[in-house]
């Protein structure tokens, strides 16, 4: 045994010796990657073109596309430079995650506050971010809206509906997916108001709502293909921008949207990730692209992708495609993402405990 | 065993002697019951991987492999499964032959150890690179004073399917070089051949198949993986996403079309493998005759 | 015994292969999951040992546990029947059915699930054939068992192909010509070069089920303490940003499946040396 371990021992040495040959090797691919981000870096000294890099979520990709030749049109002809916008996209949650762990977004647009809040946890973003852009720093919004068949064969107008015995209802994992946990709240929302405020009805109510649903897909794409592709339930609660691109994609003449009386109003946050933006020296150019959003042209742009524009010359404008519908926020009937997210959808939470499947 | 060589010229017409082989209704039985079985698990929802992908048509097929992304997706994937299939090739065999071929303690440990990477959850397996090179890693100060991107770029990638396919070559190359046990490559050396001589020349051949199937299970696997790779590649459109990423992107927005377009293409590129395997097949045919 | 490890060592190579070996397993596997038990060691006692036995999660052991045995269970008997038949028969369109078998690698998991759902879903092609026999297979843990197969059968296929393709067809016909029927011949002289192969997997097939979470997810429903897999408990901390509790649950699947592992693999080396020549 003893000489075996001193042949392992060479073994060993030979091997540290070609692996770090491997290394030097990878170190050569990581420096020309350097060299290709440089001119990233040199822009204050040299702005002839300018990178950013947009760290969004999933359904944002054909807004963020038009939008940005738009920015890129606007930027040229303000200043000259040129300017490529890259784009990722991905779940809210997990994307926010990236960039505490080392994507370097300059800008991220995200589906809740709460994702932005854990980026500020780390001292990426200042504190007050919210602050620092008009309306919450939500340029566009939407809302929680019913997909459910054409022709509407259970007759489901509003949130009261839901609840009736035999109702199938479709809606993703709130714990898993960020536009459940606004399809949850929107609920809960709802049944305070119906009951002037009563915590412990609004509990039953969506303890109610949560027995008529048969599957509980990991993501909101999931429970589109659930809801569409498979068949399965009779009302998929869905964010009112992807009820339209479901209905779109899928099929206009298998499927409607209704809007319920009230609803939730879902703001998706935009903000600068500072400590990236200095550190690349985009400062400018970024702050200019997240204002610009809320410009007619940007508002434009969202609703044309169906997010509810701010603007309201460009709501008026767009007026047919949005129905009328009462909104709360999160902030008035919640307190905010922080709490909402503590009470509701942390382990052990309201959610947890009122969820059990039959 | 020199005796059992009385009968070595049957061996290739496959119906020589009764009881070597079983009777037709058997043999149909058991293809059937295969094919069955394969059918149900594998080759309907691969058709419907591929009806969907051309549920719209050609036109719409092809216009979805062509796009840039879709190009840069590919070469990404290509890049990352380039590297990787030969250093697990390379460690694959150094590890079989080690472990096959030489008795020690801590043996079964150590077989054990590499098939790891296969019960750790695909997240997971990302993560673990994650909280090594990330911003808030171990190797976090080092990184930044050097501004060195690991994650979220293709190093990372690399590494995470470094990772996930880790134990394919090693795996299937054990149990070939067990079985095949010692006595060749012991002959060979005490007839004066080197080392490297007696690896090339005996146990390659012996272990081809082995080493063909490890290579196709690992080359498959590093085109394919999703879940771990997901967590690091931080999903830069045209610079970070491979073909598996590029697959739910489309299929998030709503593209079905093209999530299963480009999906079938991944399909395809495996098939490949097979191209190759006849070949060999084909080479070694002749070698014999 | 010492005749034989006097014989091994005649071969050269050990050292260099051993070193190698030990060097990219450390850089490629053990160092980077220390960081598992390092991150989960952040927990208090009282608080890891809450988090890996939460109601949920011992819900998702077992379901994770039973259902990749299962299915790794099926491969070895079914995955050995089609090696068979790949290998020993020809039949219009074996090529193309050899090529197939690895496609659940290259599939993107998601793919995978999106397939397999649409497969078995209630409406589906051939879910709605079961549906009227009362048996339904999207959304119940069937239905994490049928993924699980479908992402663990390369292994098995290609561990046994290999071994069965270098089987010396000899033995057989020396058992034949001595008066062996053919089942004697396959249970005495085809079944124990095998069984170590199976072995080898079933541990892959095993291992690679308890991670899974892409294809299964689709499948599953993910409904609490019924289809709930662990790997979806490990997002679900993830995504609240606890990665000290998702850790934690990983790393004791970890410890859990290298067990048995170990286990798995003491049997294959048992198994292989019953039957190794000389």
């Amino acid at each position: 045994m003893k000489f075996q371990a001193a042949k392992v021992f060479k073994g060993l040495s030979m091997a540290l010796l070609s692996t770090s040959m491997l290394v030097s090797l990878a170190g050569c691919g990581s420096s020309s990657a350097e060299q290709t981000s440089a001119p990233q870096n040199g822009t204050a000294a040299a702005p002839k073109t300018v990178e950013l890099l947009n760290v969004s979520y999933d359904p944002t990709r054909e807004l963020y596309q038009d939008f940005n030749n738009s920015f890129a049109t606007y930027w040229k002809g303000k200043t000259g430079q040129e300017v490529k916008v890259k784009q990722s996209h991905g779940g809210s949650g997990k994307q926010s995650r990236s960039v505490i762990d080392g994507l370097e977004a300059d800008i991220v647009t995200l589906a809740l506050a709460y994702d932005i809040d854990a980026i500020a946890g780390k001292d990426l973003i200042t504190k007050d971010w919210q602050k620092s852009l008009p309306d919450n720093s939500s340029p566009y919004t939407s809302t929680i809206v019913f997909l459910v068949h054409k022709g509407n064969p259970k007759g489901i107008k509003n949130w009261d509906d839901l609840v009736k015995p035999g109702i199938s209802v479709i809606t993703p994992n709130p714990k898993t997916s960020g536009g459940a946990r606004w399809n949850y709240l929107a609920a809960w929302g709802y049944a305070l108001k119906q009951h002037n405020g009563d915590q412990a009805k609004a509990k039953e109510f969506v303890t109610q709502l949560l027995k008529n649903v048969p599957v509980l897909d990991s993501g909101a794409r999931g429970a589109t293909t659930t809801f569409v592709e498979r068949g399965i339930g009779d009302v998929l609660l869905a964010w009112e921008n992807e009820a339209f691109l479901a209905v779109n994609e899928l099929g206009k003449d298998k499927f409607e949207i209704v809007v319920p009386s009230v609803s939730i109003l879902a703001e998706p946050p935009v903000a600068v990730v500072d400590k990236v933006a200095d550190k690349h020296g985009t400062r400018e150019v970024a702050k200019a692209y997240l204002e610009y959003l809320y410009t007619d042209e940007g508002q434009e742009i969202a609703a044309k992708h169906y997010f509810r524009p701010r603007s309201p010359k460009v709501v008026e404008k767009y007026a047919n495609q949005f129905p009328q519908v009462e909104l709360f926020t999160i902030d008035e009937v919640f307190g905010g993402w922080q709490k909402a997210q503590k009470e509701h959808f942390a382990d052990g939470g309201v959610f947890d405990q009122i969820y059990k499947p039959q | 065993m020199p005796d059992l060589h009385v009968v070595p010229s049957q061996a290739t017409s496959p119906r020589a002697i009764v009881g070597q082989t079983e009777a037709p209704w058997i043999r149909w039985l058991l293809i059937t019951v295969a094919l069955g079985f394969l059918g149900l698990v594998l080759i309907v929802p691969l058709a419907a991987v591929f009806t969907e992908a051309f549920a719209k048509g050609w036109e719409l097929y092809l216009a979805a492999l062509v796009e840039e992304e879709a190009w840069s997706a590919i070469k990404l994937t290509l890049l990352i499964a380039s590297i990787t299939v030969p250093l697990n090739l390379i460690f694959g065999v150094a590890a079989a032959w080690a472990i096959a071929k030489f008795q020690f303690a801590g043996k079964n440990l150590l077989v054990t150890l590499i098939d790891l990477p296969f019960a750790v959850s695909p997240v997971i397996s990302g993560l673990i690179f994650v909280l090594l090179f990330g911003a808030q890693g171990v190797f976090a100060p080092v990184l930044e004073a050097y501004d060195i991107q690991i994650v979220y770029a293709w190093p990372g990638i690399l590494l995470a399917t470094l990772f996930v396919t880790f134990p394919f070559v090693a795996r299937e190359l054990i149990p070939v070089m067990q079985a095949q046990g010692t006595e060749e490559e012991e002959a060979a050396i005490s007839l004066g051949a080197s080392g490297w001589q007696t690896f090339w020349r005996v146990t390659l051949p012996n272990i081809k198949w082995g080493l063909l199937y490890g290579v196709i299970l690992c080359n498959a696997r590093a085109m394919g993986e999703f879940g771990a790779v997901s967590v690091v590649s931080g999903h830069i459109r045209g610079e970070t996403n491979t073909i598996p990423l590029h697959v739910e992107i489309l299929y998030n927005e709503y593209n079905f079309v093209a999530a299963f377009a480009v999906a079938s293409l991944l399909a395809v590129l495996a098939l490949f493998t097979l191209v190759i395997k006849s070949i060999v097949e084909w080479k070694s045919g002749e070698h014999r005759g | 015994m010492g005749n034989r490890l006097r014989q091994r060592s005649v071969l050269p190579g050990f050292g260099l292969s051993m070193g190698y070996t030990l060097l990219y397993l450390s850089f490629i596997v053990l160092i980077p999951l220390s960081l598992l038990f390092i991150k989960s060691a952040s927990l208090s006692w009282s608080a890891f040992w809450q988090t890996v036995t939460d109601a949920r999660v011992l819900a998702s052991y077992q379901l994770t546990f039973t259902a990749s045995i299962t299915a790794a269970s099926v491969n070895a008997v079914f995955g050995l029947l089609v090696a068979w038949v790949l290998v020993r028969y020809d039949f219009p369109g074996k090529r193309v059915v050899d090529g197939l078998v690895d496609l659940p690698f290259a599939l993107p998991t998601a793919v995978a699930g999106i397939a397999l759902t649409a497969v078995y879903a209630p409406n589906g092609w051939i879910g709605q054939y079961l549906e009227p026999l009362g048996i339904k297979v999207a959304f119940t843990p069937l239905g994490i068992m049928i993924a699980l197969t479908f992402i663990g059968l390369p292994f098995v296929v290609r561990t046994i192909q290999p071994v069965l393709q270098d089987l010396d067809k000899q033995y057989e016909e020396a058992a034949a010509t001595l008066g062996a029927s053919r089942w004697q011949t396959f249970v005495r002289v085809i079944l124990p070069p095998i069984v170590p192969a199976m072995f080898t997997g079933f541990a892959l097939a095993f291992a690679r089920a308890l991670g899974e979470y892409g294809s299964v997810v689709f499948i599953a429903g993910n409904m609490p303490m019924k289809t709930e897999i662990t790997p979806l408990l490990i997002i679900t901390k993830l995504e609240q940003y606890d990665y000290a509790g998702a850790t934690a649950i990983a790393a004791v699947v970890l410890v859990a499946s290298f067990f048995m592992l170990l286990v798995i693999n003491l049997l294959q080396y048992k198994t292989s040396r019953r039957h190794m020549p000389g």
